[in-house]
């Protein structure tokens, strides 16, 4: 992965730099010795390292803004980081940059179920989110499948999605407001309690944005009242395609399932393995999920169920219990982990229109047969999702870059067929040299034009989401 | 009148152009005199539609009453329920989908469906440039490069010319019902429909008209799921007196379009708020007012030219004048002003997108 070269001025001042920072933070919020940094070298990306210049963990907003404008005077990149848990290489440090953190700032600030609301720190995990307001009967509802760990400031700069987003919507659709702290130190506040913004739609903009706007250090964030129930159903095939279909016509049908999880043959089998489900082994499992009120469940599964059947399903499990819905969503909660004990592998994550699945899952075991390569296929089916797994040998040499280029063939494939690189992990660095398979010059002249707005000197989270050729000429100009 | 036929003609166009123009789509919502006007009228037509993935693609001229004609042949809507500001605005074009867009303009199921903004998933527009731009596409879930699809939704002509807008869109419910308790007052209207928007039943309307000492409450689904649910919220909302069904069914659409306050005499206001400071706003309001989003929207008629903006300071929230003269718009400001940094980024926005100057944004 090319990234730019470190500006040795930088690099050459780092002892004038830090003494600068330690006189906003205390001693132990800033990270400069070598041995330490190494824990910040890289996030779930672990392929990708390169440890910063320094990090700095500060507490508030006003000490987040005072290391801006420092790094801002020096002209010294910033790398915002949440949890690292980025799949994209979207926290990724270069050599010249100062890394801050946001990881001490966990506070809720306030919640209101009048208003059904909550207010926090963006350090906050996700799931800490729900744990704040949950004994009230609310929850946050975007779960990407890494809440435990990552934080809330990711899941903004990445508009991350989770299972149950086919009904929730992605962060995005549940964020009121920000507190953004730009690259010279100002703070903005966009949105808050109200909701749609008075002018342009800077709070949406900022979403999404990976970092490269501004450091999101305060976050309103809808709340909404716990469903009374929950079950899955799972339904088992012996055809991607016949699968493809019946995912089809339960949308048609006007039920709203929270989610539609889709998983394939080589998936189920490694899941099944590794957790115990007790899966069947068929060519696609479809795991249905419906919520409300126990009259409510059966009426929408019985529709479900009865769609299904008329698509000859090798497998129709309905849940009697909450040991038996827990067993449903073993296997399905495991696979990354399932995955990870047979293999190294890659996550994609490009999307598709819905109608697109079975020609693209073929395209892509074509694709995957044609490189020598396994790939697993689980993902959120109800909006096109994918998550094609590549699984490779990091020991083996040149096997990564085998599965890289996979990777980006898979990609291509999405694009072609309507969908788009990213569904929920972001561009990063990852996806970074793709963005020219979906978008035209023009389309990241406009895109880029964004960021000189709200970052004109080209100092944050550099080197992601536009391919360094597109921005070349910026960042020199920027440079001078 | 300027109206190109193409987005490639469009584009020739506003390369060509020196303004100031007025981008209007069937001209319904938004008023500016005296400035060349540029229409869409010539990008029409539903490009894609599929039912079973939940999108459609039209062209931003598209007239809504032909997509709502399209998606009602399938059974489907959009979520965020389209108001159509015509008959308030006392004008009589033809509302297209593209200027829904372009002032994000939502319905009562804003509160817990999302804003226009939130059922976009894609968009392709001209800037003033003359450069074509595509962003976000026709699926739900896409995290590829900035958002510009949120840019767009909301920014009143301000940067480009929308040409092709795409939209989650989402089955209709088997049936909806409306509950209706009478007399609260704003305080305790305001809290009832918290209390319900609180409960696990799905209430996706929630309105109060002091006019009429009416609190609404709606539900949608199936219809033996409705039923049980309204029992359980009447019963739960007991303390707030008694509910009773409504079977009023032009009431929402009624309550969307703002059809209360057609053919006022006075200038028209929607202001953003949080519920729980929704009637302390009310109590400050100088004429007739509704409340909609369970408190968070205030439809508020003020005398003409009267600056509503001055009656709340520290709102928190915003205030946009609907309904005025061009000269109360020009001197009052359409949109609420933003916080100086806000501002700053906003103008350079505007300076990116549009260097000459040629839009002038709509009111
Ligand atoms: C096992 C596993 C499962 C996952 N499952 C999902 C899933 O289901 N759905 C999903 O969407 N994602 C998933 N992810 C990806 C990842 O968890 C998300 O992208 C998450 O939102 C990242 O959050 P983080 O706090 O770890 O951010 P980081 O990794 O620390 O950073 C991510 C990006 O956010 C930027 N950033 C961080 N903090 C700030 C800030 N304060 N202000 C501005 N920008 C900031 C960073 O610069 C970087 O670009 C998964 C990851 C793993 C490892």
């Amino acid at each position: 992965m090319e990234m730019p070269d470190p500006d040795a001025r930088v690099i050459s001042a780092k002892a004038d730099i830090v003494r600068r920072l330690s006189a906003v933070v205390g001693k132990d919020a800033l990270i400069h010795a070598p041995e330490e940094l190494r824990a910040y070298e890289c996030d779930a990306l672990t392929a990708y390292r390169c440890p910063p210049l320094a990090v700095v963990l500060p507490s508030t907003t006003e000490e987040v803004s005072a290391v801006m404008a420092i790094c801002h005077a020096a002209r010294v990149p910033v790398v915002p980081r949440g949890a690292g848990t980025s799949l994209a290489g979207g926290s990724l440090p270069t050599a010249d940059s100062v890394v801050i953190g946001v990881a001490r700032m966990t506070e809720v600030l306030e919640t209101s179920h009048d208003d059904r609301l909550i207010r926090v720190q963006t350090g906050r995990t996700n799931l800490s989110v729900t744990g704040a307001v949950e004994e009230d009967g609310f929850f946050y509802a975007p779960d990407p499948s890494s809440q435990l760990a990552c934080a809330i400031a990711g899941n903004i700069a990445m508009n991350s999605g989770g299972a149950h987003c086919l009904k929730y919507g992605v962060t995005t659709n549940n964020l009121l407001g920000v507190t953004l702290v730009q690259m010279d130190g100002t703070v903005v506040e966009l949105g808050g309690g109200h909701m749609d913004a008075a002018g342009l739609d800077l709070l949406g903009l900022v979403c999404g944005s990976e970092g490269q706007l501004g450091l999101v250090t305060e976050a309103t964030l809808r709340i909404l009242p716990k469903p009374e129930g929950a079950r899955p159903v799972l339904i088992g095939f012996d055809s991607l395609e016949v699968a493809g279909a019946c995912v089809a016509d339960i949308i048609r049908a006007g039920v709203l399932p929270v989610a539609i999880e889709f998983m394939d043959r080589p998936c189920i089998r490694a899941t099944d393995a590794f957790s115990g489900a007790g899966y069947p082994d068929c060519e696609a499992l479809l795991i249905v999920e419906v919520e409300g009120a126990e009259a409510e469940i059966d009426q929408q599964l019985e529709l479900i169920c009865a769609i299904a059947r008329r698509h000859d399903p090798v497998e129709l499990r309905q849940s009697g219990s909450p040991e038996e819905s827990a067993r449903i969503w073993l296997g399905r909660k495991s696979a990354f982990g399932a995955m990870g004990q047979m293999a190294d592998y890659i996550c994609l994550d490009g999307t598709i229109p819905v109608s697109e699945l079975p020609r693209v899952l073929r395209g892509t075991a074509e694709l995957a047969e044609s490189y020598g390569l396994k790939v697993a296929n689980v993902f959120h089916a109800g909006d096109g999702n994918m998550h094609p797994l590549i699984l490779y040998d990091a020991n083996r040499p040149g096997d990564l870059a085998k599965a890289e280029d996979l990777g980006a063939d898979i990609l291509r494939l999405c694009v072609e067929a309507g969908g788009c690189l990213t569904g929920e992990h972001g561009v990063g660095i990852e996806k970074r040299d793709l963005m020219t398979a979906q978008f035209t010059g023009d389309d990241l002249e406009a895109q880029m034009r964004v960021k000189d707005v709200f970052d004109p000197d080209w100092l944050l989270n550099p080197a992601k989401v536009f391919p360094l050729a597109a921005s070349a000429s910026r960042r020199a100009l920027a440079a001078e | 009148m300027i109206e190109p036929r193409s987005e490639d003609e469009l584009a020739a166009m506003l390369r060509a152009g020196d303004g100031p123009l007025v981008p209007r789509g069937g001209d319904t919502r938004a008023a500016v005199a005296g400035r060349a006007r540029l229409s869409t009228a010539g990008l029409t037509g539903i490009t894609l539609y599929e039912p079973g993935a939940l999108t459609l693609v039209a062209r931003a001229g598209t007239p809504m009453a032909e997509i709502d004609r399209a998606l009602a042949d399938e059974g489907q809507r959009l979520a965020f329920e389209p108001p159509s500001m015509a008959a308030v605005l006392g004008r009589d074009g033809v509302s297209t989908i593209g200027g829904v867009v372009a002032t994000n303009a939502s319905g009562p199921r804003r509160m817990v469906a999302g804003a226009c903004r939130d059922s976009l998933i894609g968009v392709r527009l001209v800037d003033g440039t003359g450069m074509i731009v595509s962003n976000g596409g026709r699926v739900m879930k896409n995290v590829t490069g900035y958002d510009l699809v949120k840019l767009m939704a909301g920014s009143r002509g301000m940067l480009g010319v929308l040409t092709e807008v795409s939209f989650k869109t989402l089955p209709c419910p088997e049936t909806a019902l409306t509950l209706r308790a009478s007399g609260l007052s704003p305080e305790r209207a305001v809290a009832a429909m918290s209390a319900a928007l609180g409960t696990p039943f799905e209430v996706t309307g929630a309105a109060h008209d002091p006019a009429l000492g009416a609190t609404w409450l709606r539900l949608e689904g199936f219809e033996a799921s409705v039923a049980a649910r309204a029992d359980r919220l009447a019963a739960a909302l007991s303390g707030w007196g008694a509910w009773d069904r409504d079977a009023d069914a032009e009431l929402w659409p009624r309550l969307r379009d703002a059809a209360d306050f057609v053919g006022g005499a006075g200038d028209l206001w929607r202001i953003s708020v949080r519920p729980s400071r929704a009637a302390g706003v009310a109590a400050r309001l100088p004429g007739r007012w509704r409340m909609d989003w369970g408190g968070g929207l205030i439809w508020a008629e003020t005398p003409r030219g009267h600056d509503l903006r001055a009656d709340l300071p520290g709102l928190e929230g915003h205030a946009t004048l609907v309904r005025a003269s061009p000269a109360t718009h020009d001197r009052l400001g359409t949109l609420h002003p933003e916080p100086a940094p806000v501002g700053a980024l906003t103008a350079g926005l505007k300076s990116r997108f549009d260097p000459r100057g040629l839009f002038r944004a709509a009111a």
